[in-house]
């Protein structure tokens, strides 16, 4: 059978249909518009219509983070491009699998200072897994594909794929995914055997061991979570993770410490700091996590298991580093330390577990509650109350309110939980709400947000309704740059440098000008009701939830400190006057 | 060099890690880098070095398998063990990279460089210029009634140090195309 000849936009389309794509988020211009033509003509693929480019990015992240699969953007040449580049490097950041189509001026063009021409790909070649500028027709559908097997192999990332707009009206024979240019790129995802021995000899003996984990175990796939969680149920062992890895195994478990690093649980940090057998599974060392490089958990024997080489010993050196997939190495490793004999060193544990305990009493997340204001932490205890148990996803922006949301939201499934972590993008959580929402119509989507973070996004606001996304924008509204504003507090001598949230909009009338609905609670004792009310409406709810405006976020470890200087509430003001740490 | 303890051999892949990662010396490691010939490529490659701080002292490229699609890059860069671990990671973990090897940390590599050097003089200094390129086994590839052009080819100290005993002599300008290398025996 000879190839099918086709126009390149007719080929995009193709490529995308041809990939098990359901949904493009877009935005229109001239170098993508005979693209728009062939999607105006066909009804398997839909478009979501954005914004703002940086929007579409943010929704297919939120779409492939909580579907495993592939999320797709179409943006136009120059400013649609350049609009994408920090949802690109978000993506990056976070090793999340997404494809960027992007138009670009006519090759014949390319180097003129053409009308909308930038120089795509040498702009987000540093925020790219891969990307390709492609100049001929003939190779416009090859290279898509090649796109998807390195967007979703080895560490997911994004990549992106710039199409000259004479190379979308040419006509060319198409490839089918099936007759794709074999790629050399098969990152290795099969642990070495003897290293997974290693590791196993290590867990048998280890008297304070504790699995760290990390957003690797969300990306290598369900499977990956359920062999965690035997593994964890298996051992005794303790579990902490980052902020990227929620969820992978069940905050209900009784072996989770909750989330480790800079506002991490006390018990999670100290039991870093103390430990005498790390286990990383897809986790990267990052700085919010070790702290002071120097003293970070002095005491262990290390292991890493990641499937990205440059991960191993790139902050921390490690003992028995394991090269692959989290999934596949924790199915070997299981069966090894099965076939073994299932040993774990029992009374080791059962100190260390009393010790944990101990820790666990301090009770690091308590506050003071108030019946004036609603306490931040009290809205998301009362959010996670009457949300538990159901079909729920939850986005957030950046600042306190995410920390928070990371401490007080309970994740039970993987896939569950999208948060700008290696970035920390302000901005993010409406579109992530937006494209968890398109790929799962039915659940209930909560974006925890801050009030600044949400107003740096907020025209996608039109999106969801424009395309029906019942997402609920949970908004907690401490009228202040929270997250600086602590910083301010605790390291810069109180002073509030552009710290204040002014001439904020009346969220409730923004919410009626966009069509949706809009609900503002200050009164702790009208919050459950109103929670009640967002849950319930059948549509986009903008939820103005007044809170205390000064409330600080803790534990926290000041930035370069290690794991055992955490500040925890009641040390804050002893910090402030210098008394704790010099 | 030798400060390092790096054991003819040793590889970040061999069973035995042998250097002494804790090191903080730095030593130059030169590296070959198969990769695709692709446009876009060696942009990706550079950036890598600039983006994460990493020093590069010399850089060729060229297409060395015409049919298979491959260029060879081979730089020459400076680090601590840890940073040269890096690197190469970093390295190989690119998608258009096919290949890395440390030419450096693997074995013995011959390591060649050319060069051209142009200088210009009168009377006797021309006559030395003359007689140290006869020492050096370089050629003359052009010359006129007050200049030379002595085309050299050698390791990188070779070029060096006749760079050096140039410079007295009216060295103008020289032009260098940075180290290609190969690990020798098979
Ligand atoms: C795009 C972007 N700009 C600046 C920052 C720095 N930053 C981190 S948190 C924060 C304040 C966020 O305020 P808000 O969204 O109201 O959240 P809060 O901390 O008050 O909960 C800022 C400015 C950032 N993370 N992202
Ligand atoms: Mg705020």
């Amino acid at each position: 059978m000879t190839a099918k000849v086709m126009t390149g936009a007719k080929m995009v389309v193709q490529a995308l249909k041809d990939q098990g794509v359901e949904v493009v988020f877009g935005y229109p211009g001239g170098a993508v518009l005979p693209i728009y033509d062939e999607i105006f003509q066909q009804n398997d693929i839909r478009h979501i219509l954005v914004r703002h480019e940086q929007g579409a990015v943010h929704m297919a992240e939120g779409y492939a983070r909580s579907t495993g699969k592939v999320g797709v953007a179409l943006v136009t040449s120059g400013p649609g491009a350049t609009n994408a580049v920090t949802g690109l490097t978000d993506a990056l950041m976070d090793s999340i699998p997404i494809i960027v189509l992007s138009g670009q001026v006519p090759t014949f063009m390319i180097g003129t200072d053409g009308f909308q021409e930038a120089d795509t790909v040498g702009i987000t070649r540093p925020c790219t897994k891969m990307n390709w500028l492609v100049k001929e027709t003939e190779k416009l559908s090859d290279t898509i594909h090649q796109a998807f097997h390195v967007a979703k192999s080895g560490r997911p990332g994004p990549v992106l794929v710039d199409i000259p707009k004479d190379v979308q009206f040419a006509t060319g024979p198409y490839t089918a995914p099936e007759k794709a240019r074999g790629s050399h790129y098969q990152p290795r995802v099969k642990g070495d055997t003897e290293a997974i021995t290693r590791m196993v000899e290590l867990m048998e003996t280890a008297e304070r061991p504790l699995f760290y984990t990390g957003g690797g175990v969300i990306n290598s796939g369900k499977g990956a979570s359920q062999l965690l969680r035997e593994f964890v149920e298996a051992t005794g062992f303790p579990i902490t993770s980052t902020l990227m890895g929620l969820g992978a195994y069940p905050a209900s478990g009784k072996a989770w410490l909750g989330m480790l690093g800079m506002h991490g649980l006390y018990e999670a940090n100290l039991a870093m700091h103390g430990c005498d057998l790390m286990i990383n599974v897809g986790a990267r060392f990052d700085d919010r996590i070790t702290g002071r490089v120097a003293d970070f958990s002095p005491k262990s024997k290390k292991v890493h298991i990641d499937i990205d080489p440059s991960s191993i010993n790139k902050v921390i050196r490690v003992d028995v580093p394991i090269l692959g997939d989290v999934g596949h190495i924790l199915e070997d490793a299981l069966k090894i330390w099965k076939a073994r004999g299932r040993k774990v060193n029992k009374d080791g544990l059962a100190k260390w577990w009393k010790q944990i305990n101990e820790w666990r009493a301090v009770n690091c997340l308590s506050y003071t509650p108030s019946e004036k204001t609603i306490k931040p932490q009290y809205a998301l205890q009362r959010l996670e109350a009457l949300t538990k148990g159901m079909d729920r996803y939850i986005t957030t922006e950046v600042g306190q309110h995410q920390m928070w949301a990371a401490q007080f939201l309970g994740f039970e499934e993987p896939n569950r939980w999208m948060t700008s972590g290696g970035l920390g993008t302000m901005g993010y959580g409406i579109p992530a709400s937006i494209g968890v929402q398109v790929a799962h119509p039915e659940a209930l989507v909560i974006n925890v947000a801050g009030e600044a973070s949400w107003l740096m996004n907020m025209q996608e606001m039109g999106t969801a309704m424009q395309f029906r996304a019942p997402v609920k924008q949970f908004i907690m509204n401490n009228e202040r740059l929270g997250m600086v504003r602590q910083w301010q507090e605790l390291l810069h001598g109180e002073r509030y440098s552009h710290s204040w949230s002014e001439s904020l909009p009346d969220f409730v009338k923004l919410a009626e000008a966009f069509g949706c609905k809009g609900l503002k609670v200050s009164d702790p004792g009208d919050l459950d009701d109103a929670i009640m009310e967002m849950i319930r409406y059948d549509g986009p709810v903008i939820f103005d939830c007044l809170i205390e405006k000064h409330e600080n976020c803790f534990p926290m470890i000041p930035s370069g400190k290690p794991h055992n200087e955490m500040l925890l509430s009641a040390d804050a003001d002893a910090f402030k006057s210098g008394a704790v740490l010099v | 060099m030798s400060a390092l303890k790096i054991k003819k051999g040793s590889t970040s892949h061999s069973a035995y890690d042998l250097r002494d990662h804790h090191s903080e010396v730095e030593a130059s490691h030169t590296l070959a880098v198969i990769v695709e010939n692709e446009p876009g490529v060696l942009a990706r490659v550079i950036g890598l070095f600039s983006g994460r701080g990493y020093n590069i002292d010399s850089l060729t490229v060229a297409e060395v398998d015409h049919t298979g699609h491959r260029s060879r890059i081979t730089v020459v860069t400076r680090g601590t063990p840890a940073v040269i671990d890096q690197i190469e990671a970093q390295l190989s973990r690119m998608v258009p990279v096919h290949a890395v090897h440390d030419l450096t940390a693997e074995g013995p590599s011959v390591q060649r460089e050319l060069a051209l050097f142009k200088v210009v003089g009168k009377g006797d200094q021309r006559i030395e210029a003359l007689r140290l390129c006869e020492i050096f086994r370089a050629k003359v590839v052009d010359t006129s009634l007050e200049s030379f052009i002595f085309e050299l080819t050698g390791t990188p100290d070779k070029i060096d140090a006749f760079a050096d005993l140039m410079r007295p002599l009216g060295l103008k300008e020289i032009a260098r195309t940075g180290v290609a290398a190969l690990s020798r025996g098979f």
